[in-house]
């Protein structure tokens, strides 16, 4: 019965993701045929080849691959910087106590109640008047900015879960703010900052919204171009094509979650045996 | 010169008064203990020493200097704590070196050091493990090891003891005290064992409150509590208390139909008082078969609890529960009317309404 009830959920969920894997593999003349559940006659690679760097979008034609990268180059700094931000902000907030901290952490808080649509022209304006309006760079600060609040919690969360005397200890010991925060803190926190990395590597790569409102044409990241392939309007619809490029996009969450999880899991284990 | 001096200290946690106006001086090579039941701000008069906490009034004097607002690793002090709090992802030897390679000492000398400290304290053959691989008594010894490299005159232990076993504890407690005999240095040491602080310390502070109720040498305390709250935390079993008052212009004491004579009590004239406490220790007394006047008190015997060595008897006496200490040899049958020989000399007698000692 229970395997049963799990059997049926399973195949909800690798179903459409069957059909897209088939479809992608097939050439279009097969997929006129109809069946959209059968596995390819004919397997060819054609449309992955394609969608990676043929499809169109608006005038340039050189597939998800343009895309691809812009996304790494957003991804990169923007998971490194809002993880180290957030992960000092933590570290000070649970350590150091400075005065006004519980105001500084009750306004983050509060700011991640905040619609981001409330937020997005407000933004728009002041990245302008930065000068940094469309580029990356503009990105990638509002990316840090929007992830802090749920970052520096998670690791605020942590860093007080960890025993205080040790921070006792390394003071008497003469360590300062950094000194601490790298040879102490940073040591013991290798779970938690796997769970920021797939947070952050997810949230970040299949960001729509942001990616639309804050870049141009040029350096779209790879999901607002996935969009505007599956989207557009000339021609015939190559189905394979998109269902190629969807996947591909999709790789990167994915591989992420193969990895870390694997990680992820073996960190927590460590540390529930230490002593 | 004293070795650590704090005037008026008073500490808040918020609105919360967690040390009131407190003073302490401790001489050079001292041993003292601060004694007191749970939140009493034990911890929190030995973290305001180290300079974890910022205090909210008053001064501290380590060594002649003002060190009210000098940096933990800036005052001589070195911390041991309950947690052990070992840096769990570097070895023992790391553990150790961590403090000093902080203040940037030469290699050679850190590692003199080092080894001076595994020597005392025996520990030259786990300097490469990692705290995870210790028994508690080993960490800490390591623990130990880290103030210890530190070559500082004070040293602050935050119960270090209480997450060991009992027989390590005893063992690590002689190991303490024979370390202090050996670098003479100052120690202030926080625990609620009374053992410990009876065994260990030169001086013993029993706090309350944020308060220091009373600061002396063990038997001092033990034998002549200030007051009654000192009477009854000290002492296991506690010390027994007779409600009375005194009579005869103060020669007497007189409760629920018992007389004592208050001749050889220490305090001297006490004079007559309406409501005062009389407190026997349960080996201060001794069960006779018949009275004396003036001298015993009729009880009954309600329960006996052999102890190993000795044994305690539980009796009823004056309308109160009281214990005596008696040789394990001597069993008491339930219920047998006998009478408590007080020993007047040894007694202590407090004002009800002041709580002081007479
Ligand atoms: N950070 C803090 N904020 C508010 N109150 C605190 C804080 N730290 C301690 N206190 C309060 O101060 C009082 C003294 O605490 P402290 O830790 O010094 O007690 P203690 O004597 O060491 O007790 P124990 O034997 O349990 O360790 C307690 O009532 C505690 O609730
Ligand atoms: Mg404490």
């Amino acid at each position: 019965m229970l395997y049963g009830t799990l059997f049926i959920v399973c195949i909800y969920y690798i179903l459409p993701l069957w059909v897209m894997v088939m479809t992608s593999l097939k050439g279009m003349p097969e997929i006129r045929v109809g069946n959209i559940f059968a596995p390819p006659v004919e397997i060819t690679f054609e449309p992955w080849v394609k969608a990676w760097s043929e499809a169109c979008t608006g005038l340039n034609c050189d597939g998800l691959s343009r895309g691809f990268w812009n996304s790494v180059r957003i991804l990169v700094p923007s998971v490194i910087l809002s993880i180290a931000v957030a992960s000092v902000n933590g570290y000070a907030l649970v350590n150091w106590r400075f005065k006004g901290a519980d105001v500084f952490f009750t306004i983050l808080i509060f700011g991640s109640f905040i619609p981001y649509q409330v937020m997005l022209y407000p933004i728009v304006i002041l990245l302008r008047e930065m000068g940094i309006y469309g580029t990356l760079s503009g990105l990638v600060l509002v990316h840090t900015i929007f992830g802090m609040p749920i970052l520096t919690l998670l690791f605020r969360n942590y860093f007080s879960s960890l025993p205080e005397e040790l921070f006792k200890a390394a003071r008497v010991d003469g360590a300062g703010f950094w000194a601490i925060y790298f040879r102490i803190m940073l040591p013991m926190s290798m779970p938690i900052f796997v769970v920021a990395v797939i947070l952050q590597v997810t949230g970040i790569w299949n960001d729509f919204l942001f990616g639309v409102v804050f870049t141009k044409p040029d350096i779209y990241p790879m999901t607002v171009q996935l969009n505007n392939i599956v989207n557009s309007v000339q021609g015939v619809k190559e189905y394979n094509v998109n269902m190629a490029a969807t996947l591909l996009t999709g790789l990167v969450p994915l591989t992420i979650y193969f990895i870390s999880g694997k990680l992820f899991v073996r960190g927590i284990a460590a540390g529930a045996v230490k002593g | 010169m004293h070795s650590i001096s704090v005037k008026e200290l008073t500490l808040n946690f918020g609105a919360v008064s967690v040390l009131k106006d407190l003073n302490l001086d401790v001489a050079e090579g001292e041993f003292i203990v601060l004694l007191g039941p749970s939140g009493c701000g034990k911890s929190t008069l030995l973290n305001c020493l180290a300079g974890l906490l910022d205090i909210t009034d008053g001064e501290i004097w380590i060594k002649g200097k003002n060190v009210t607002w000098a940096e933990p690793s800036e005052r001589g002090i070195g911390m041991v704590f309950q947690s052990y709090a070992l840096y769990p992802q570097m070895t023992v030897r790391g553990n150790l070196s961590f403090g000093l390679k902080n203040a940037r000492m030469p290699q050679a000398e850190i590692d003199k050091r080092v080894a001076r400290a595994a020597e005392i304290l025996q520990i030259g053959p786990l300097l490469d493990r990692k705290p995870g691989a210790l028994s508690g008594g080993q960490r800490q010894r390591v623990a130990i090891g880290r103030a210890l490299v530190r070559d500082v005159d004070v040293f602050l232990f935050d119960e270090p003891l209480s997450n060991l076993d009992a027989k390590l504890r005893s063992e690590l407690r002689v190991e303490i005290k024979r370390l202090h005999s050996r670098l003479n240095n100052t120690m202030v040491y926080v625990t609620h064992d009374q053992i410990e602080a009876l065994t260990l310390a030169d001086r013993i502070a029993v706090m309350r409150g944020g308060i220091i109720q009373q600061l002396d040498a063990p038997q001092v305390i033990y034998n002549r509590p200030a007051n009654l709250f000192v009477a009854g935390f000290i002492g296991s079993p506690a010390m027994n208390f007779l409600h009375g008052a005194t009579v005869d212009g103060g020669r007497r004491f007189e409760a629920g139909g018992i007389g004592l004579s208050l001749e050889g009590y220490e305090g001297g004239a006490v004079g007559a008082r309406p409501e005062v406490v009389l407190g026997l220790r349960p080996e201060h007394l001794e069960i006779v078969p018949g009275a004396e006047e003036g001298r015993t008190i009729p009880a009954v015997v309600e329960l006996d609890e052999p102890m190993g060595a000795d044994s305690l008897v539980w009796l009823k006496a004056g309308g109160a529960q009281m214990s005596v200490r008696v040789p394990v040899e001597r069993r008491m049958a339930r219920g047998a009317a006998v009478h408590l020989r007080v020993d007047m000399t040894k007694a202590s007698l407090f004002d009800a309404a002041t709580e002081q000692r007479i």
